[in-house]
């Protein structure tokens, strides 16, 4: 028997649908093995971590306040990735939305209704502008974007640190916290008697706002076209540099909002742990939604439950919380194993040689 | 095996893509020292054939026999065990490597080490026996592409090949590597091996062949030997089934000028530039023809005029106005339309679907969109309308442009840029790959943009469509313009001494 890989003429919105609920049910399987290895009954660990993220009202809305801002990392990155501006940089243009929102937030003398939409702004123009610097350095000086953004990170979170180590220390405890916002510019709660926040129905429209973007602009139309042939998207007369200018500067936008979010709706500060790896995990959350920008708020959402259900399910069976991760990276392995069958079949033949 | 088993036999071979039958129920016999022209219209299935025949398709039905026992053929390692070698129309080369690593690509020394000495002495024994020459040490990427296509064929050999599938090898030639190539494919023959040949150019094809198949809409519809009473025109109209008319060439008057270029010096650098004060005039109502071997500037005149290469010196006028700052966007706005020579590069995206390749330079122009925002039912309704129009053979417009066969990509890009109406047009090799009955409409919707006081700039190779085509024909050599010749005038010979050049009044 043989195996091989033929070219689709298009690719099935069937199998776009179906190939992420295969990757995840693969990804499942393989980490039931560790699962397994770790002591534990399969069926139990798993029963904990979806159970304890889904079985009530509480936990469901605490599932959507952890995906709000992986929805819009993944966004981010989605955006990008369209582009192939690979950005991996979505981690640190989080924080420094997040550090723009709480500058924002802690200034006195600005008017109280403007406090809100100043740090959203202010946040998505951090996020943005910090990926643009990368974007200049690729269509200027061909400098590879992975590396750039990968260690703009690095500066950014030590910059943080450096930040909350000195001016933003608070006096009192000397905790690496910043000072808490106003009151006045904390995200409006969506719900009450919950942590639901305005950043959720922001990440809603922001994944609606990239789906029309992508589909119904020009612009939309140029990042695929740039994403798919630079060569005759120039000769076509589309600007590259603008492009992926523009296009970082939106993918940076989105995971500056989503600094803001976690920054003005949750934690009214900033502190060392603000990001637990959102600004990774939006990568692995785009490429299981193919870079589909609604495909990402499920996809999210999927992530959500299994970072938070890993908690629950290490309390009760002793599996290391770690396997979060390890579901992550399996995830994105899966899936990318899977995205070749999109554009290929697989053929197999059965009669042997000659 | 006695005398007469062919040397390969396909039989009731089907493959379908979808909703397309690329190949129906074919048959297809090849003896040793047969030179068979396998001809047929665009998306007729002919590369289709040639990929199962190579392993890179499985058929949905049929066998193939080798020597007269059944084979199958699964990948191209398959194809190659069995003594089948292809040279695809997009050469799968190593720039970076020289000739003797390219071909010592996929070999499995002893031990897995790399025996280069023997592959030396088997390259200079191929060339030798073939009179294919190449340096064992010269680059990749410095080859012309006659060389490069050369060191696909000794790949080839290399590899053992007695059965060898040219898929439209001339269509990148110029006439005299053609001469080198079919020399090669004589000796070929006359050591025994059989050989697949594809064109569009039916004079070639009557030159080389002893034995034609013709194809049409997956199925085979003639199969004829080679004999001298046969002309093109019969071989045409058995192509496409029906009668061919070439196109009247009227007299037209000519007019103002649309598009000047004087002194220009480009490319390269600005000490040692391509291009060097190149001057010329496009006339409304005219057809400038550029002939000129390949690689003498043609690309870089090209990009200049379309506004993706700024000149070092001298300047560009359409249609009177001066471009002070000339670029891709301000010479489109001008009403410059232009083919370039390289489909898959620079002309089309050939993983987007087929609607966005068709609009890919007017996307931001209404009816596909205004205030930057898209309308995809526009979209539809113009790629449909020049689908049809051009009889583009397709499955539908969302399908991956690549798919498209080689002739029908060629046929978007004319579409794309004829639909707009240009005032001067640039097309770099409009006839490339098409078949004859395309390329006879083609060359009508040139003529009767020129009949509508349009001018355009025809850069071909191609010395006989220039003929027929151009009014003037201007010739390049190493980068400047050695004279322009009025098509009345212009013989193979003054021509041809132009691009070899040898000035007239030196000469
Ligand atoms: N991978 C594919 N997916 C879908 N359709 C395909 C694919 N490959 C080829 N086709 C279709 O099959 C038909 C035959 O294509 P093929 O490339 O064999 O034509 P051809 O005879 O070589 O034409 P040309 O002279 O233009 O090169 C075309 O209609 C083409 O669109
Ligand atoms: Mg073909």
């Amino acid at each position: 028997m043989r195996l091989r890989l033929e070219q689709r003429e298009k690719s099935s919105p069937w199998l776009n649908l179906t190939l992420p609920l295969i990757a995840i049910a693969a990804t499942l399987v393989l980490c039931g093995g560790l699962i397994a290895l770790a002591g534990a009954n399969v069926i139990e660990a798993y029963t904990v971590l979806f159970a304890s993220t889904l079985d009530s009202k509480f936990n469901i809305v605490e599932t959507i306040v952890k995906a709000t801002p992986l929805v819009l990392t993944g966004l981010a990155v989605a955006v990008a990735f369209r582009a192939k501006f690979w950005n991996i940089g979505a981690e640190g243009q989080f924080l420094l939305g997040a550090m723009a929102a709480v500058f924002v937030g802690t200034q006195e003398g600005l008017p109280t209704w403007s406090l809100v939409p100043l740090m959203i702004l202010c946040g998505i123009l951090a996020g943005g502008l910090w990926a643009v610097l990368p974007a200049i350095l690729k269509t200027r000086f061909k400098v590879d974007d992975v590396v750039t953004t990968l260690l703009l990170n690095f500066i950014v979170f030590y910059a943080m640190m450096a930040l909350l180590d000195g001016p933003w220390k608070d006096p009192l405890s000397g905790y690496p916290d910043s000072p808490d916002i106003l009151m006045d510019a904390e995200f409006p709660i969506l719900l009450r008697a919950t942590r639901l926040h305005l950043g959720a129905l922001l990440a809603a429209v922001a994944a609606v706002f990239v789906w029309w973007l992508m589909r119904f602009t020009t612009l939309g139309f140029a990042i695929r076209a740039v994403g798919e042939s630079p060569r005759a998207a120039n000769y076509a007369g589309h600007n590259i540099t603008k492009v992926i200018i523009l296009t970082a500067l939106i993918s940076g936008g989105l995971a500056g909002l989503a600094g803001v979010g976690e920054a003005a709706g949750l934690h009214f500060q900033v502190m060392a742990g603000i990001s637990t790896g959102y600004g990774y995990t939006g990568i692995v959350i785009a490429m299981l939604a193919r870079l589909n920008p609604l495909g990402v708020v499920p996809s999210a959402i999927f992530f959500a439950i299994i970072l938070t259900g890993a908690e629950a399910m290490s309390r009760s069976t002793g599996v290391p919380v770690f396997l979060a991760d390890v579901i992550q990276g399996t995830a994105l392995m899966t899936m990318l194993i899977a995205l070749l069958f999109t554009s290929y079949r697989l053929r197999v033949s059965l009669t042997r040689h000659g | 095996m006695n005398e007469t088993t062919p040397i390969l036999a396909l039989r009731g071979i089907c493959k379908s893509f979808g909703a397309v039958h690329a190949n129906r129920d074919v048959d297809l016999t090849l003896h040793k020292g047969d030179i068979l022209g396998l001809l047929g219209e665009n998306g007729a299935g002919k590369t289709t054939l040639m990929n199962i025949l190579f392993g890179t398709y499985a058929a949905d039905a049929g066998r193939i026999e080798v020597d007269g026992t059944p084979v199958t053929i699964d990948d191209s390692a398959a194809a190659i065990d069995c003594g089948i070698g292809m040279v695809h129309q997009h050469f799968h080369l190593v720039p970076s490597h020289n000739v003797i690593e390219n071909l010592m690509v996929g070999q499995k020394g002893k031990y897995g080490l790399l025996d280069r000495a023997g592959a030396e002495a088997r390259l200079a024994k191929i060339a030798e026996e073939y009179d294919l020459k190449l340096a064992p040490n010269a680059l990749v990427g410095g080859l012309t592409v006659g060389e490069q296509q050369r060191l696909e064929i000794i790949k080839a050999l290399f590899r053992g090949a007695r059965i060898l599938i040219l898929d439209e090898p001339t269509a990148v030639l110029t006439p005299q590597e053609t001469e080198g190539l079919f020399k090669a494919m004589r000796a070929l023959t006359e050591r025994g091996l059989g050989v697949i040949f594809i064109s569009h150019k039916l004079f070639e094809v009557r030159e080389i062949t002893n034995r034609m198949m013709i194809m049409r809409q997956g199925a085979v519809t003639a199969t004829l030997d080679n004999t001298p009473e046969l002309t093109d025109r019969q071989l045409g109209e058995l192509m496409c089934g029906h009668e061919l008319t070439p196109p009247e060439k009227p007299a037209v008057e000519v007019g103002r000028v649309l598009l000047r270029l004087s002194n220009i010096t480009a490319g390269g650098t600005p000490e040692r530039p391509v291009l060097k004060d190149v001057s010329l005039e496009v006339r409304a109502g005219e057809i400038l023809g550029l002939a000129g071997v390949s690689g003498n500037g043609q690309s870089q005149l090209a990009e200049v005029i379309s506004g993706v290469l700024p000149p070092h010196g001298g300047q560009i006028e359409i249609d009177g106005e001066v471009l002070d700052r000339p670029s891709v966007k301000a010479v489109k706005a001008r009403g410059i339309g232009r083919v370039p020579e390289d489909r898959m590069g620079t002309g089309l995206v050939t993983t987007l679907p087929l609607s966005d390749s068709m609009v890919l330079p007017r996307i931001d122009q209404p009816p596909f969109s205004r205030y930057g925002l898209v309308n995809r039912a526009a979209i539809r309704d113009f790629v449909k309308e020049q689908v049809e129009r051009f009889q583009i053979k397709t499955a539908g417009v969302d399908v991956r442009t690549g798919t498209l066969s080689g002739g029908n990509l060629q046929k978007v890009l004319l579409a794309r840029e004829l639909a707009w109406d240009p005032l001067v047009l640039l097309v770099a090799q409009p006839t490339r790959g098409i078949d004859v009955g395309a390329g006879e409409f083609v060359h009508r919707q040139f003529l009767d943009l020129r009949a509508r006081g349009r001018g355009l700039l025809v850069i071909s190779e191609d010395l006989e469509e220039l003929f027929t085509l151009s009014d003037r024909i201007a010739v390049i050599f190493e980068g400047r313009i050695m004279g322009i010749v009025p098509a009345a005038e212009a013989t193979a010979q003054n021509v041809g001494l132009l691009m070899a050049g040898f000035q007239e009044d030196a000469a």
